[in-house]
């Protein structure tokens, strides 16, 4: 697992959005989260969502807190990851990073990018050529989350979505974690830095 | 006489509260009467039999009879007696209301009520103003009557109380008066009958407020006034149109059949009971009646 | 792997509220859809037919509150849940559940206001309304989650508190507890206490519905039980019959008091964090609290020593505990999501005694943790 920080009131806490536009599923992919942490791998885990007029037009998104203690404030403060699936959410939600934190990005989608290291992906684009249609692209980013950051085991998340998933969607629900898993094991993400330019 | 009154007594909390507080010669005594006598014929069980009514003069009448009485808030009658029925079914609830009670404060809950077609026994008794306040209009009045709060003239029309239930889907609307007491009695035991939301609409006098705004007299020529403008619903077409001005029709006005609404809730019941069953959840044993 | 432990879900507050609300014996729901309550109407319409259980979607929520206490006094244990347009629309019917005795267990979760405000947003500006609301003289009963476990524990607790005295009683969510999804460890169903209403055990012709006994609380017995009795909203004697006397109005009054005035020990719970040895105290209630938890904490590594104190009931208000800590205290901290409402009763019981110092919001969002220990700093 990724460095917990510690925050100010001596917790241990790991900050999480899921961020895109509303149909790309942050929702529904932030409950399978939640459940992976928190059911199967145990821990204290708190999961809030934007609501209102904002998910229904712009952006959508699914915050967590994730933690080994009892979790007191339930809402990020300062995001340790942020995944974007739109470039508005990209540019909205990027200043509540923090500065180490993990940026990780549609990179089909997200072209104008922030000065900093960022992993790119093209989620919309693997789902839909491998999987036939672009509405798993949040799972496959759900299993690069869990093999980049070791936040959630990738045991946790198909458990949960072997339950979770719409009937007759199961089949494809796995295989999107595995084919995000894929995606970091043979490095075919795009780590860039923007100064040097979107490769 | 005396053997009608020995009978109605066994129905009242007589020791207890009465006198009442209708005035001498008001209509809702006798609707009183006609309900006992019709609860009476049909042989209910006073413990099986729930009076629930709203605010004002014939939503007094709970206090005075030995079932399970409910005095609710101001037009909300059938609101509580939804939870009643839905919670008991077995019960016979009888909601007592007025025109006021029921058709401007409650008026959202009466065309609910008849929309959704709980087993509930409706009396509205109609005495086309507000009685416990004092005599001011109600949506009953008619047009250019005087009431405390038009005192120059009701502009507005009043409301076709069974033409709005069988347009909000009451499957049982009936007419009766408090002039025509036998044929009420029938019209009440038919409503408790009616699987289903049944109405009757009672034709009732008003004389120390409404008859005296409007100069029609006490009781007794209020009642005549009932007896000369009703006519029987079995009349109708044969009948003059020209004859028919200012009357109106009683008896049974609309009788159709239409799925009551517990019952329909058995089947939601046994329906979710059956898939939760289908897909391996545990569902707790039948835990109600 | 970590074997799986029993009863552990990821949960909504709004489902953890319903699924305690289920555990607590309750099969009647009646309701209105409003943001952001509604998910509980929806659950419940799922899952109360699969307990043989009655869900009803009313034409509003005056009508929703009124079909609840309609099927509690037929002896089912009934709810209903709402949130601010909506719960002002209930004030009538809580009035009457007042009045006449009926157990019912009404859920606020609490949204921006007045009138339409901020339906997706999260506030705590029904405070007061909750023990005020209605017209007239009342003690209400309001218990107050801050965490999903909490949504589920403190329901089944007001069920337990309504059946025990005859009142409704309120629960005083927020659009974040009610929205947010924790992962959850239900206490076993076997050990947890469940309180039905008291029954009479004497015969028909001597019962009192209203029966005015050392306890303050009557038995209640149901419509259809044999016991035929007049409920109303008139103020009664205790048959239930309306009374103008006045030694009979006040007797009534008084009994409405005393069954929640002489059983304060048993209602209030405070939940007090680093109090020992405290002498500034933050004074929160529900998501607020997380909040303060997190600042407390925050100061005590500075070696601040401040502590917290949470109500879990809201109302009635702790007086007595109030009374005793505040000896301690050189100051107190009431943060709350309106523009100061929890503050005015902190100083009632205080008359001077501390600082009592006040940090609202009112914009939407949450107080944070950070606000909450800028404020200790600037304060103390």
């Amino acid at each position: 697992m990724e460095r917990i920080k510690k925050t100010r009131a001596g917790q241990e806490r790991y900050e999480v959005r899921l961020s895109g536009s509303g149909g790309q599923g942050m929702v529904f992919a932030g409950m399978i989260l939640a459940e992976a942490v928190g059911v199967e791998d145990g821990k204290y885990v708190c999961q809030t969502q934007s609501y209102g007029p904002e998910a229904r037009g712009g952006t959508s998104r699914s915050d967590l807190v994730i933690s080994s203690q009892e979790i007191f404030y339930p809402k990020p403060q300062e995001l340790d990851l942020l995944l974007a699936m739109t470039q508005e959410s990209c540019d909205i939600y990027f200043p509540a990073l923090r500065e180490n934190g993990t940026l990780i990005v549609d990179s089909g989608l997200v072209t104008q990018l922030p000065d900093r290291k960022v992993y790119g992906f093209t989620f919309t684009r693997i789902a839909r050529e491998q999987l036939g249609t672009p509405m798993v692209a949040n799972i496959v980013a759900l299993g690069t989350i869990s093999a980049l950051t070791k936040i959630v085991s990738r045991q946790g998340l198909l458990e949960v979505l072997k339950r979770r998933a719409p009937r007759g969607t199961e089949e494809r629900n796995l295989q999107a974690i595995e084919i995000g898993y894929e995606l970091v094991r043979k490095k075919k993400a795009k780590v860039v830095k923007s100064d040097t330019g979107v490769g | 006489m005396p053997i009608f009154s020995e009978m109605t007594h066994k129905y009242l909390r007589a020791k207890k509260k009465f006198p009442n507080v209708w005035c001498s010669g008001c209509g809702i005594g006798t609707v009183m009467g006609a309900i006992i006598r019709a609860i009476d014929h049909l042989h209910l069980s006073r413990d099986e039999v729930v009076m629930i009514s709203g605010i004002g003069c014939s939503s007094r009448m709970p206090v005075y009879v030995d079932f399970n009485t409910l005095h609710t808030t101001h037009g909300r009658p059938l609101a509580f007696a939804t939870g009643v029925k839905l919670a008991k079914p077995n019960l016979k609830v009888i909601i007592v209301t007025g025109d006021g009670d029921a058709l401007a404060i409650g008026g959202n809950h009466f065309i609910h009520a008849c929309r959704r077609n709980i087993d509930l026994t409706t009396i509205l008794i109609n005495n086309s103003t507000y009685g416990m306040t004092g005599g001011q209009v109600a949506p009953t009045t008619p047009f250019m009557k005087i009431g405390t709060t038009a005192p120059y003239g009701n502009r507005e029309r009043g409301f076709d109380i069974s033409k709005l239930a069988m347009a909000a889907g009451a499957p049982f609307v009936a007419r009766g008066t408090v002039y025509h007491v036998v044929q009420l009695q029938k019209l009440v035991e038919q409503a408790i009958l009616k699987k289903g939301f049944s109405l009757v609409e009672v034709i009732s006098q008003c004389h120390t407020l409404y008859g005296r705004l409007n100069k029609e007299g006490g009781p007794v020529e209020m009642m005549k006034w009932q007896r000369d403008h009703a006519i029987p619903i079995s009349a109708a077409g044969k009948v003059p149109a020209e004859k028919l001005k200012d009357k109106f029709f009683t008896g049974v006005l609309w009788d159709i059949d239409f799925p009551e609404y517990c019952e329909e809730y058995d089947k939601v019941i046994a329906l979710a009971q059956s898939l939760a069953e289908g897909e391996g959840v545990r569902v707790k044993g039948k835990e109600r009646e | 792997m970590k074997p799986p432990v029993k009863n552990q879900r990821l949960m909504q507050g709004n489902r953890a509220c319903v699924e305690g609300a289920m555990a607590a014996g309750c099969r009647f729901f009646a309701g209105y859809p409003i943001t952001p309550s509604t998910e509980m109407a929806e659950i419940l319409a799922a899952e109360l037919p699969k307990l043989s259980g009655k869900f009803i979607q009313m034409e509003d929520e005056i009508a929703s509150l009124a079909a609840v206490i309609g099927s509690s006094v037929a002896g089912v244990k009934s709810m209903t849940a709402t949130s601010g347009p909506g719960f002002s629309l209930m004030q009538e019917h809580i009035g009457y559940a007042y009045m006449a005795e009926v157990p019912c267990v009404i859920v606020d979760v609490q949204r921006g206001g007045p009138s339409t405000g901020l339906p997706t947003k999260v506030a705590q500006a029904d405070t007061m309304q909750v023990r005020w609301g209605t017209h007239g003289d009342y003690y209400a009963i309001a218990v107050a989650p801050s965490s999903v476990l909490e949504c589920y524990e403190f329901t089944l607790r007001a069920f337990n508190l309504s059946e025990k005295y005859r009142t409704p009683v309120i629960v005083l969510m927020d659009e974040v507890v009610g929205h947010m999804r924790e992962r959850v460890i239900l206490p076993d169903p076997d050990q947890m206490t469940i309180i039905d209403r008291m029954k009479p055990t004497v015969p028909p012709e001597w019962y009192q519905h209203f029966e005015i006994n050392p306890h303050f609380v009557s038995p209640m017995a149901s419509f259809g039980e044999g016991y035929r009795y007049n409920i109303t909203g008139l103020t009664h004697d205790p048959f239930g019959f309306p009374t103008e006397k006045p030694e009979e109005i006040k007797q009534k009054m008084d009994k409405l008091k005393n069954k929640i005035t002489h059983n304060l020990d048993d209602i209030i719970q405070v939940r007090a964090e680093f109090m020992e040895d405290a002498n500034i105290a933050i004074f929160a209630y529900g998501i607020v609290a997380r909040a303060a938890r997190e600042a407390v904490r925050m100061a005590r590594e500075r070696r601040i020593k401040v502590g917290l104190i949470q109500p879990l009931t809201i109302w009635p208000f702790p007086d007595q505990y109030m009374e005793h800590i505040q000896e301690q205290l050189d100051l107190i901290i009431v943060a709350e999501l309106n523009q100061g409402q929890l503050i005015g009763e902190v100083m009632r019981v205080n008359r001077g005694k501390t600082r009592v110092s006040s940090l609202t919001r009112y914009d939407s969002e949450l107080i944070t943790p950070d606000q909450v220990f800028e404020k200790i700093r600037e304060e103390k």
